[in-house]
């Protein structure tokens, strides 16, 4: 066994420190040692995105980085872009449009749209399918999750020209 | 899945990271985003009891286009690849290629040279640096010496670079005409059942230079003389790309695995050079 290392992370605006072997995946950390279980194991090879979070600003699959490369970084899980009794507009539109069925996908399809839509605010159908590919779902046949980012989007978008 | 335990290093030099090489020789590996040597160690295909991450030495992450000459950083993703605007201009076949690459989560992780030094035959990047005939800087105990992509790769994660050297950066001069990549894949994510890289010159309606490589069709990505030479002189017609096709088809040695028998990879892999070589050529 190797040696234990010092872990520092920011998730979700708060500061997380620990020990943990080098090999920690850290999607276990997340879900066994912070109990933030919002992101999902699904395949666990780096395919369907369940585990998606964000990392100091990029969508990242938290099952192929080790919570030793996390170190000193800022994460954001699901658990962080809204709350039951406030939902991101998102949330909201996957909601209304019936952007999921199962819901096991969906923690990690919300926080990846949430970097899609920061990058490119006004995404075409074909922008959203390219800019979710790395997310599987396989209930919705993903008609309605390109629905509810539109929609989420036009939400947004209009809640911006409010506020200027 | 859990991988073997190892030691994990996060040097800030890249001395350090030469000494912890000479240190644990073949005990030890370099990772830049990990997302081809993470999920072969949770698979326990690789075992790396000293894991040497690249993420705090400085300037592997830089790119610049001077002179003709552009370097790219080890450590630049696909990411900053694709939304660099310079390098846009100047190589558009980079852009076309990583955007074919993995799907976007993995392209913020995955770098250009992780991609080129792995020496996975399905990797994107070393049929396109063999195509626009690039120079992979590598940093040793003897110093800093450069290796040509079409000479880099011996076999499949078999590559000219010594176990106690890093690959730093990528240089590539800069390419003229029109440019393709074309990549034929079963779903977002894959790697190619086939895919060509072409950069074509066009002078008069005659093409003047044409530099073809494919991807994932050898133990090595191929670099085919025969298939550019085809092209030369030529108006790009019917013939040429016939020619083309026949010149590339006796260059690659595909072998049968779940992406296909031979028979059928052959025939993608002339589709696509085809493919390929039209856009190109539409472009140059």
């Amino acid at each position: 066994m190797s040696k234990k290392m010092h872990i520092k992370l920011n998730v979700n605006g708060k500061d997380e420190e620990f020990l943990a072997e080098p090999r920690e995946l850290l999607i276990y950390t997340l879900r066994e040692r912070l109990n933030i279980t919002g992101p999902h194991i699904g395949c666990e090879t780096s395919h369907c995105g369940a585990c998606t979070v964000t990392i100091d600003g990029k969508s990242v699959k938290s099952c192929t980085m080790f919570a030793a490369q996390a170190d000193g970084k800022e994460i954001t899980t699901i658990e962080g872009i809204g709350t039951p009794d406030s939902l991101h507009p998102l949330q909201e539109a996957f909601k209304e449009h019936h952007g999921l069925q199962c819901g096991y996908c969906t923690p990690g399809m919300i926080t990846r749209a949430t970097k899609l839509l920061e990058e490119n605010p006004n995404p075409s159908e074909e922008d959203i399918r390219f800019g979710m590919a790395g997310n599987l779902c396989r209930c919705t046949g993903y008609q309605n999750i390109v629905k509810s980012i539109l929609a989420a989007a036009a939400e947004m978008n209009a809640a911006k020209e409010a506020a200027e | 899945m859990i991988p073997a335990a190892f030691d994990y290093y996060r040097p800030t030099k890249m001395d350090d990271v030469i000494a912890l090489l000479q240190e644990h020789g073949d005990d030890a590996r370099v990772m830049a985003g990990g997302h081809s040597l993470i999920p072969m160690m949770k698979l326990r295909m690789a075992e790396i009891p000293h894991l040497i991450d690249l993420q705090a030495i400085d300037g592997l992450n830089e790119i610049s286009i001077e002179d003709g000459q552009i370097t790219i950083g080890a450590m630049v993703t696909q990411h900053d690849l694709i939304n660099h605007a310079g390098l846009e201009a100047a190589a558009p076949i980079l852009r076309e290629a990583a955007l074919q690459i993995a799907d976007p989560q993995v392209r913020y992780m995955g770098t250009v040279g992780g991609n080129v030094a792995n020496g996975d035959p399905g990797n994107d990047m070393p049929g396109v640096m063999q195509c626009l005939d690039a120079t992979f800087a590598l940093v040793g105990p003897d110093g800093e010496r450069s290796v040509a992509a079409r000479d880099f790769y011996e076999a499949a994660y078999m590559t000219a670079r010594e176990d106690e050297e890093v690959l730093t950066s990528v240089s590539i001069p800069a390419p003229q005409g029109g440019y393709a990549y074309e990549k034929q894949k079963r779903k977002i994510g894959d790697y190619a059942t086939a895919a060509a890289a072409v950069q074509i010159v066009k002078e008069d309606g005659k093409c003047t230079a044409a530099s073809i490589a494919m991807t994932n069709l050898s133990d090595t990505p191929i670099y085919s003389v025969d298939a550019g030479a085809a092209l030369v002189g030529t108006a790009v017609d019917a013939a040429a790309l016939n020619a083309a096709k026949a010149a590339m088809l006796g260059n690659i040695d595909p072998t049968e695995d779940n992406r296909g028998p031979v028979a059928f990879k052959k025939h993608v892999a002339g589709v696509i050079l085809a493919r390929a070589i039209e856009r190109a050529w539409s472009r140059a």
